[in-house]
């Protein structure tokens, strides 16, 4: 089961688990804000060679009709994808 | 064939963590809970990987994942694998993901015990070449000349005056059933290991050089290339260890330049001419080594 983001993140004592972690995959926070620079994909150049689905250490780039889109909620941006995509079909922006 | 970024499982178990941007650990075990798949047990000893997953009330495994003491990977990992096969379970990877000093240093006798009974577990080494958790102090896998918080350069001693102890073939003297090694750099051949050890009774040890653009002082977008350089230049090697005999998986047509390759690291931006010949001098005496000793495919 991939990780993902709780709606309700709980607040009674009676919620907190007996143990020292919640469930697997218990996400609480996104990493966006650690990013100051994006990357983006330019779908026309991208062949869907999923070099930069593999390399990413967050695992945030994932198969999308055929090529690859980004999870921008838990990409840190740092630019391995950028860098490993042979078809320069990756730029990084900075944001804003 | 071998797994591919086409045949890889899709689903991701290692997801949200906080590792900084660019982190090589986090993508050796990113990987490697791909291959595994769900039904993987991991166990983290205190080190980057249980820090940046086990942040509460977060926990970033998909997994069943439980943080084990420092010294205790493998031991823990045995406790697993015989608690659950005495339940009856069957049909999981008991997997530890501990990193340089928690697999050389502190974890040692734990793993070299687990080894002595082969129990049926999987033990990865993440080695980012020092304790990059707790601010960069200098492990007994801290390569020579590598600045450290512990191991500082000045002016008439420069880094770390020790080379970087060899893990694997500590471990394959055990007479282990499979060792390997590995790198980010080269996450088929990664791939291919991790599924080989998946499938082989008995005690497994793979150890994977994972970069660290904090530690080592390179751009977090340079993490991949630089294990790839490592290899490339001779400083580091892919190979396994089975049935008695080691095999090199991958032979360097040409080594590529030892300086170029430390001069992109901070860590190792104060080595004079002279210390990087010490390195050279240390590669090729290894590689005479390598070649009398391993079957080079």
């Amino acid at each position: 089961m991939k990780p993902f983001l709780r709606k309700e993140i709980p607040a009674a004592l009676s919620e907190l688990p007996d143990a020292t972690a919640y469930e697997a995959g218990y996400l609480v926070t996104k990493n966006a804000g650690w990013r100051n620079v994006r990357p983006v994909i330019e779908l026309d150049k991208c062949t869907g060679c999923l070099q930069c689905y593999l390399h990413c250490p967050d695992g945030v780039i994932f198969k999308d009709k055929g090529k690859v889109a980004v999870d921008y909620d838990f990409c840190k941006g740092c630019g391995i994808c950028k860098k490993i995509c042979k078809y320069a079909a990756i730029r990084m922006e900075a944001e804003k | 064939m071998g797994l591919s970024a086409r045949t890889l499982n899709e689903e991701e178990f290692f997801y949200g963590h906080k590792a900084c941007a660019g982190c090589g650990g986090s993508l050796a075990v990113r990987i490697a809970l791909k291959v595994l798949g769900e039904r993987s047990v991991a166990v983290l000893p205190a080190g980057c990987m249980s820090a940046v997953g086990f942040n509460f009330p977060q926990l970033c495994f998909g997994n069943n994942a439980i943080i084990s003491t420092f010294a205790g990977t493998a031991s823990m990992l045995t406790g697993v694998e015989a608690g659950l096969r005495a339940q009856g379970i069957d049909n999981f990877h008991a997997v530890g993901f501990a990193g340089d000093g928690g697999t050389a240093d502190i974890g040692i006798q734990a793993l070299s015990g687990a080894i002595d009974r082969n129990d049926d577990i999987i033990y990865i080494c993440y080695d980012n070449e020092a304790y990059m958790n707790t601010g960069i102090q200098k492990s007994s896998l801290t390569p020579f000349g590598a600045k450290t918080t512990t191991t500082p350069a000045g002016s008439n001693i420069r880094g770390n005056l020790r080379p970087k102890k060899n893990m694997f073939e500590i471990v394959a003297a055990h007479g282990i059933p499979y060792a390997a090694t590995a790198s980010i750099g080269y996450l088929n051949d990664f791939m291919r290991k991790v599924e080989k050890a998946s499938k082989i009774k008995g005690t497994k040890y793979i150890h994977i050089l994972a970069p660290c653009p904090t530690g080592w002082g390179t751009a977090t977008d340079e993490t991949v290339e630089i294990a790839k350089e490592v290899v490339e230049c001779g400083l580091w090697y892919l190979a396994e260890y089975e049935n008695g005999g080691f095999t090199l998986n991958y032979r360097p047509k040409e080594f590529t330049d030892v300086a170029a390759y430390l001069k992109k690291q901070s860590r190792f931006k104060h080595l004079t001419e002279e210390d990087i010949q010490t390195v050279r001098y240390s590669r090729d005496a290894k590689w005479e080594a390598i070649y009398r000793n391993f079957k080079i495919i």
